[in-house]
């Protein structure tokens, strides 16, 4: 994969940045050392790794700022950095950048729960900030998987999504506001604690705006009253077919259950061999979770089965206690460690709709047999989120290259039937070059232009997102 | 000038930029009168960008030509038991327009209503849209999927842009299912404190309200302050109850069930519609409320008032000459609906407007796009 050239210029002065950012941060928050840089050197795209020239662990807002100034001042290139855990390769630096980790910045600075919100630092973990409200019976919605590790930071750069999005949306769809500093040092205040700010919706484009707007170094979340219960059912089925029209008829009955999630046959066997959760043998299997009180539960679960035993279910497992439910989530919990088990695999994140699932699936499956890798899938069905995991072995020479070849044509596929390239984890550097997919030239430079406007030297996180011919004059500059 | 597809729009806005023509964008004429007066040489309008053109119950999804009546839209939506989730007002009653509300004019301004607090605003559903910029280039961003994080969301950047931005030819939304039954519960002759008091207790229970206004008395009527509740039946009633029963610790409560109207109205804002003053809508964290309408009602006896969003979003109504931003003494802002004795939006921060300004420059470099409606 492609990446620009490092400006010679820049690495020149290292020592010269390196001390500069010493006199605005403690020494501890200075890291150039090459043996220490290297622990930043990807994110969990770990096929691509490059270490940065320094990294930088401001506490504050303000030596966020302060950095920042002095990086636009000379000239140096910024990758913002939270957890590290980007699936697409948002956080991979270039050889010349300071990368800017937000990682100590995790405090709560405010909760209100008469007016439902919590303002963190963004370095705050996504789990840790529902941790911060629990003891009031209150949680924050979006549920990336990687939630215990995953931060605010990386949530709204990325607009992350998560299990139970159907019912509560994702990132953006939870944000209230952002404190943000610009690359030239400048800090702006974006929304706030109340709905719908004035003005141009910025906050909506740099929700999703994968790092390259600006510095987010506090956001404020709506957090909600936890349900009073939720209960999980377990459904198999013979075919993928059925069990996609089992979801549709679900959502048109006008049941909105707070997750579907789907697993087919080669990942429900890997996660068996795994976790042992006691999954049936069948092509396809749902969960299906709803929440509410034990009689709303009942009732809903009720529409729910009464749907799937029309389409002939090979078993339905409806849980009975908390255990059941537990071992029901567990299998679909551990897919990806199950898979990561059995070999080396990459997650993509197309979104199709929903109606096209069917046909998706099968067009997988082909391609799993013309490039001779095995592929898993396990998605959110209810959007139309999928996530084929390709298997591979990275210890082959030239797996890697083919699984990138099918990966791509399983993205373009899912734009071919209506759908995006990426429903949650970002374009990053993994998807960059498919942009053209999905946008046209006039499409990109209007993204561009939004950069243009917030970042107009282009130090941000510069190489990501869209193909580099479409940015290279304007990094040049 | 009606064009009848993108092409012919865009052919149309490429004329108007390279002679500097200003355009006026009209879907329906229902909310010409929101945002800043408009100096325009000539009306676009999208009449030709009627129609839903992919419908899928199943997905959850519609699309639709921007100029498409939002009635055509509520009613093919409806007879497969869906809806809009953001419920959006309907400004005739406010602003005594007359036509057809669009929805390309309700993307363009945002528009939401009482279920805002639950299931997002006009923002949040939509999930596409594809527009006509300021040089003539046909641009989309987003598509017709619920997930899509591919590239910048420009998506939102154009909801709320007032045409300012591009002109909407195409929209896409996430749309849910119809609730089966709604109860309302009021809590009666609450004072304001009381009834943000009451409104955050049930917005923050378990109960998934998703409506929650206040209005207090007015000649002859008591306050009330409504809370709904939607869903299937038997869960409507559990909750309904259950809400009841935690609200009755503020004051008298009672329960109906499907009463519509009173919904109807408040999205509408019908009981401040009656004279020809002004009309603010004012946005501030709840428990702001009631500090805020009382450093009004003391700077402006006349002033009237509605709460909606649990207090969140305060309509008022005070004479055309009053300039309410003076007494904004919380966190938030006003925005005028009705009356033209002030900028229409609230003045904002000047890095905000810089970033403002420069985003329109880089979509409408000549200023062809309703001139001057944001500011
Ligand atoms: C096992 C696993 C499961 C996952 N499951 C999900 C899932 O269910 N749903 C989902 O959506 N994602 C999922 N992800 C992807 C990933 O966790 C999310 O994208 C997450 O939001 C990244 O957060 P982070 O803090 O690790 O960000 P990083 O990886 O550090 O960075 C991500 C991006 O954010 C930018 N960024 C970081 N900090 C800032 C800042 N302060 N200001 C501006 N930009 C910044 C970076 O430059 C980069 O572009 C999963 C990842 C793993 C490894």
């Amino acid at each position: 994969m492609e990446m620009p050239i490092p400006s010679e210029m820049v690495l020149s002065r290292k020592s010269d940045i390196v001390a500069r950012l010493r006199t605005v941060l403690p020494d501890d928050a200075v890291i150039s050392e090459p043996s220490q840089t290297q622990a930043y050197e990807c994110d969990a795209l770990t096929a691509y790794r490059c270490a940065p020239m320094a990294v930088v662990l401001p506490r504050n807002t303000q030596q966020v700022s302060e950095v920042l100034r002095i990086c636009s001042g000379l000239n140096v290139p910024v990758v913002p950095r939270g957890s590290g855990t980007s699936l697409a390769g948002g956080a991979l630096p270039t050889a010349d950048c300071v990368v800017l980790g937000v990682a100590r910045m995790n405090g709560v600075l405010e909760t209100n729960y008469d007016d439902r919100y919590i303002r963190v630092q963004s370095g705050r973990t996504n789990l840790s900030v529902t941790g911060a409200v629990e003891q009031n019976d209150f949680f924050y919605a979006p549920d990336p998987s990687s939630q215990l590790a995953c931060a605010i930071a990386g949530n709204v750069a990325m607009n992350s999504g998560g299990a139970h999005c159907l019912k509560y949306g994702v990132t953006t769809n939870n944000l209230l506001g952002v404190t943000m500093v610009m690359m030239d040092g400048e800090i702006v205040e974006i929304g706030g604690s109340h709905l719908d700010a004035s003005g141009l919706d910025l906050l909506g484009v740099i929700c999703g705006s994968e790092g390259q707007l600006g510095v987010v170094t506090e956001a404020t979340l709506r957090i909600l009253h936890k349900p009073e219960g939720a209960r999980p059912v377990l459904i198999g089925f013979d075919s993928n077919e059925v069990a996609g029209a089992c979801v549709s008829d679900i959502i048109k009955a006008g049941v909105l259950p707070v997750a579907i999630e789907f697993m087919d046959r080669p990942c429900i066997e890997a996660v068996e061999d795994f976790a042992k959760a006691g999954y049936p043998d069948a092509e396809a299997v749902l969960i299906i979770e709803v929440e509410g009180s034990e009689a709303e539960i009942t009732e809903q679960l009720e529409k729910i089965t009464a749907i799937a035993t029309r389409h002939n279910p090979v078993e339905l497992r409806e849980s009975k206690s908390s255990e059941e439910s537990a071992a029901i989530w567990a299998g679909r919990k551990a897919a990806f460690g199950a898979m990561g088990r059995i070999a080396d695999y990459m997650c993509l994140d197309g979104t199709i709709p929903v109606s096209e699932l069917p046909l998706v699936l099968r067009r997988i499956g082909e391609l799993s047999k013309q490039y001779g890798l095995k592929v898993a899938n396990v998605f959110h069905a209810g959007d139309g989120n999928m996530h084929p995991l390709i298997l591979f072995d990275a210890n082959k020479p030239g797996d890697l290259e083919l699984c990138e070849f099918m990966g791509a044509d399983i993205l373009k596929l899912c734009v071919e039937v209506g759908g995006c390239l990426t429903g949650e984890h970002g374009v990053g550097v993994e998807k960059r070059d498919l942009m053209m997919t999905q946008y046209n030239i006039a499409d990109i430079e209007t993204q561009l232009h939004v950069k243009d406007v917030f970042d107009p030297a282009w130090l941000l996180n510069a190489a990501k997102v869209f193909p580099l011919s479409t940015t290279k004059s304007r990094r040049a500059s | 000038m009606t064009p009848k597809d993108e092409q012919e729009l865009a052919e149309c806005v490429k004329d108007s930029s390279g002679t500097g023509r200003k355009l006026r964008i009209r879907g329906g004429g229902t909310r010409l009168a929101l945002g800043n007066a408009v100096s325009y040489d000539d009306t676009i309008s999208m009449d030709g960008f009627s129609g839903v053109s992919l419908y899928e119950p199943g997905a959850l999804t519609l699309v639709a030509g921007a100029g498409t009546p939002l009635s055509e839209i509520t009613e093919t939506l409806r007879k497969s038991g869906q809806q809009l989730p953001f419920e959006p007002m309907d400004h005739r009653t406010l602003l005594n327009s007359v036509g057809e509300p669009t929805i390309g004019g309700v993307v363009a301004c945002n528009i939401s209503g009482p279920r805002r607090i639950q299931a997002g605003g006009c923002r949040d559903s939509l999930i596409g849209v594809r527009f006509v910029n300021g040089q003539g280039e046909a641009i989309k961003n987003g598509g017709r999927v619920m997930k899509n994080v591919t590239g910048y969301d420009l998506v939102k950047l154009m909801a709320g842009s007032f045409g300012s931005l591009g002109i909407l030819t195409e929209v896409a939304f996430k749309v849910l299912p119809i609730p089966e039954v709604q109860s309302t519960i009021t809590l009666h002759r609450a004072d304001i404190n009381t009834a943000v008091n009451a409104m955050s207790a049930a917005l923050g229970s378990p109960f998934d309200v998703t409506g929650a206004a206040y209005l207090p008395a007015i000649k002859g009527a008591d306050s009330k302050t409504v809370l709904r509740i939607e869903g299937f039946a038997k869960s409507v009633k559990y909750r309904a109850d259950k809400l009841a029963e935690k609200v009755s610790g503020f004051g008298e409560v009672s329960i109906v069930r499907n009463d519509h109207d009173i919904w109807a109205d408040i999205k509408n804002v019908k009981r401040l519609s009656g004279n020809s003053d002004a009309i603010w809508r004012v946005s501030v964290k709840p428990s702001d409320a009631p500090a805020f309408c009382a450093k009004l009602t003391q700077s402006c006896a006349s002033a009237e008032m509605q709460l909606d969003w649990g207090g969140g979003l305060i309509w008022v109504r005070v004479p055309n000459d009053f300039d309410l931003r003076q007494s904004l003494n919380v966190a938030g802002h006003a925005t005028i609906i009705r009356g033209d004795g002030f900028a229409a939006f609230h003045p904002q921060p000047s890095v905000l407007a810089k970033i403002e300004q420069r985003l329109r420059d880089k979509f409408d470099p000549v200023g062809v796009l309703n001139p001057g409606i944001m500011g």
